[in-house]
């Protein structure tokens, strides 16, 4: 499927507005058109944030979303605001580490990841969301990882560039628990 | 990177092409949901030996982009709605004394102190004049980052091919969003245009110029502004800018700007898997307005079909330009929301 409107939801700090750019970015790297749309404003402090991002062949034309392809939900509140609004046959990302209800839809398909489990096995709960991107990524074929990864590499340019390792480690850590599931 | 294309948000694209374009010069004071313009004029105009300033207010702003403008210097600000207001007194003055210079207003709901949301209701102040006595900005309104890139460097030399402010009028989410970019390359100095009939740069050895849109006499200022107008109907005639979209086979006509221009290209794409031949008409002009194509697009339509956030501004130059051929119809969102396709198909669809 060459289009993609995705929405990626959760707590301010849970790192949602990077995971989309870094999509966004690396869709562009693999030659595709993208925006990315964050919400801004009050809700960004304490209440949830989201970013919706568009990818497709042809130039974007509106990034505003009415049916997302793809929800990313890195918690309970996200879930229920988003879920519902998903494209039937589509993917539900769902934050498994902190969400323990079901979504009661049948015809979507409901990953669940324990991201935060998963992030801190590998030593930070702070990349969460590189661990929610890599199942992303497997499962959508959204852009390759090696755009991922430069995407990355490009946002922790400079005196971030010591987090690299960490974050690519998530990544792949995200991308194999998606493969085994 | 293997493409050449940044990501990039609109207010930092906005900023990094007008410091391409030429513009040494930005004063401003922060506001939602344009303040990455000043963050980013503030840690890259020192890189270019440009100088950035924080105003303690906008209307010290305005003067200062006005007393910056008279030396002939690309020199720019930008605001939202509440700063652009506040500024109009000075908008009219610059006018009035002819002076190049961008404003960019990223326009948020109003009235008043409104939100910081994305919105279209500014539009009959940046077309009509927000500020007192018969003067016209040049007013531009983007609806891709790319596009806001363009048209932010077209302003410059809009700005100086006039002398004549010039308007970005952009929204929060044009502001906000970020999208594939490639930048122009850096102007070379040498070759802006030469203002040195007129720029106040010290008159050391040459007699003064002077600056002005004050004239007590109002037979000399009836000619400054018959000088004023005759520059507006040459804007008309040269500078009217617009895209369509699919308008072809059309048989009915969507018209939105900026930020809804682009959500009419997804309704239009809806709407044809239905079996509805739909077009958009989107100005690029604001001012002067493309009344001219979307006359000859009017005639071959059942009816035309205008989007804005807002209680509806633009579609009244709509119903100037479409002069009563076919109806025209309105779809309007306030405070800050900005319409999904999927409403205004249902908008849409309820007309027929």
């Amino acid at each position: 499927m060459s289009y993609h409107g995705i929405v990626i939801a959760g707590f301010g700090g849970q790192g949602v507005m990077l995971m989309g750019q870094i999509i966004a970015a690396a869709a562009v790297i693999d030659g595709k058109n993208s925006t990315w749309l964050p919400s801004y404003g009050p809700e960004m402090r304490g209440g949830t944030a989201n970013c919706t991002v568009v990818v497709d062949e042809k130039p974007v034309a509106s990034p505003v979303i009415d049916t997302p392809t793809e929800v990313v939900a890195m918690n309970y509140p996200s879930m229920v605001k988003f879920g519902k609004k998903l494209k039937s046959g589509g993917f539900l990302f769902v934050n498994a580490s902190v969400v323990d209800q079901k979504m009661d839809r049948g015809d979507v398909k409901i990953i669940e990841i324990p991201v935060n489990d998963i992030a801190d096995k590998i030593g930070s709960g702070k990349v969460a969301n590189m661990v929610m991107l890599g199942a992303f990524v497997e499962l959508t074929k959204v852009a390759s990882f090696e755009a991922v990864e430069e995407a990355l590499r490009y946002k922790l340019s400079g005196s971030k560039s010591a987090l690299l390792p960490l974050n690519l480690e998530a990544i792949k850590k995200g991308a194999e628990y998606a493969r085994g599931r | 990177m293997k493409t050449e294309k940044l990501m990039m948000k609109g207010n930092e694209a906005i900023a990094e092409a007008a410091i391409r374009a030429g513009c040494r010069l930005y004063f401003g004071y922060p506001i939602t949901p344009q303040s990455e313009i000043a963050e980013y004029m503030s840690r890259r105009l020192p890189e270019v030996d440009g100088t950035f300033l924080q105003t303690e207010s906008e209307v010290a702003t305005v003067n200062m982009v006005y007393g910056a403008a008279s030396t002939g210097k690309r020199v720019m600000t930008s605001t939202s709605s509440p700063g652009f207001s506040l500024m109009q007194e000075g908008v009219s003055y610059i006018a009035g004394a002819e002076l190049p210079c961008v404003f960019v207003n990223v326009v948020r709901g109003g009235p008043g102190l409104g939100d910081i949301q994305p919105a279209q209701s500014d539009y009959f102040q940046a077309t009509k004049g927000g500020g007192h006595g018969d003067y016209k900005l040049l007013v531009l309104a983007p609806s891709t980052i790319q596009e806001a890139v363009e048209l932010t460097q077209l302003a410059f030399d809009l700005a100086d091919k006039y002398r004549n402010p010039a308007l970005i009028l952009a929204d929060g989410m044009i502001g906000q969003m970020m999208e594939p970019v490639e930048l122009p390359p850096m102007r070379d100095l040498s070759t802006l245009p030469d203002h040195s009939d007129w720029a106040l740069t010290g008159a050391n050895e040459r007699e003064p110029h002077k600056v002005t849109s004050f004239n007590i006499d109002p037979y000399g200022l009836e000619e400054m502004n018959k000088r004023y107008q005759e520059k507006y109907t040459r804007a008309v005639r040269e500078e009217q800018r617009w895209e369509e979209y699919k308008t072809d086979n059309a048989e009915y006509l969507l018209v939105g700007y900026g930020t809804v221009g682009r959500i009419l290209k997804s309704v239009v794409d809806k709407l044809a898997e239905e079996g509805i031949a739909t077009g958009v008409f989107r100005p690029i002009s604001l001012w002067p307005f493309p009344y001219t194509r979307l006359r000859e697009l009017a005639e071959a339509v059942k009816f035309v079909f205008t989007v804005e956030m807002s209680s509806g501004q633009m579609v009244e130059d709509v119903r100037l330009g479409v002069e009563g051929r076919v109806p025209v119809h309105f779809y309007g969102r306030m405070g800050g929301v900005v319409p999904t396709p999927d409403e205004i198909c249902s908008a849409f669809k309820k007309l027929l």
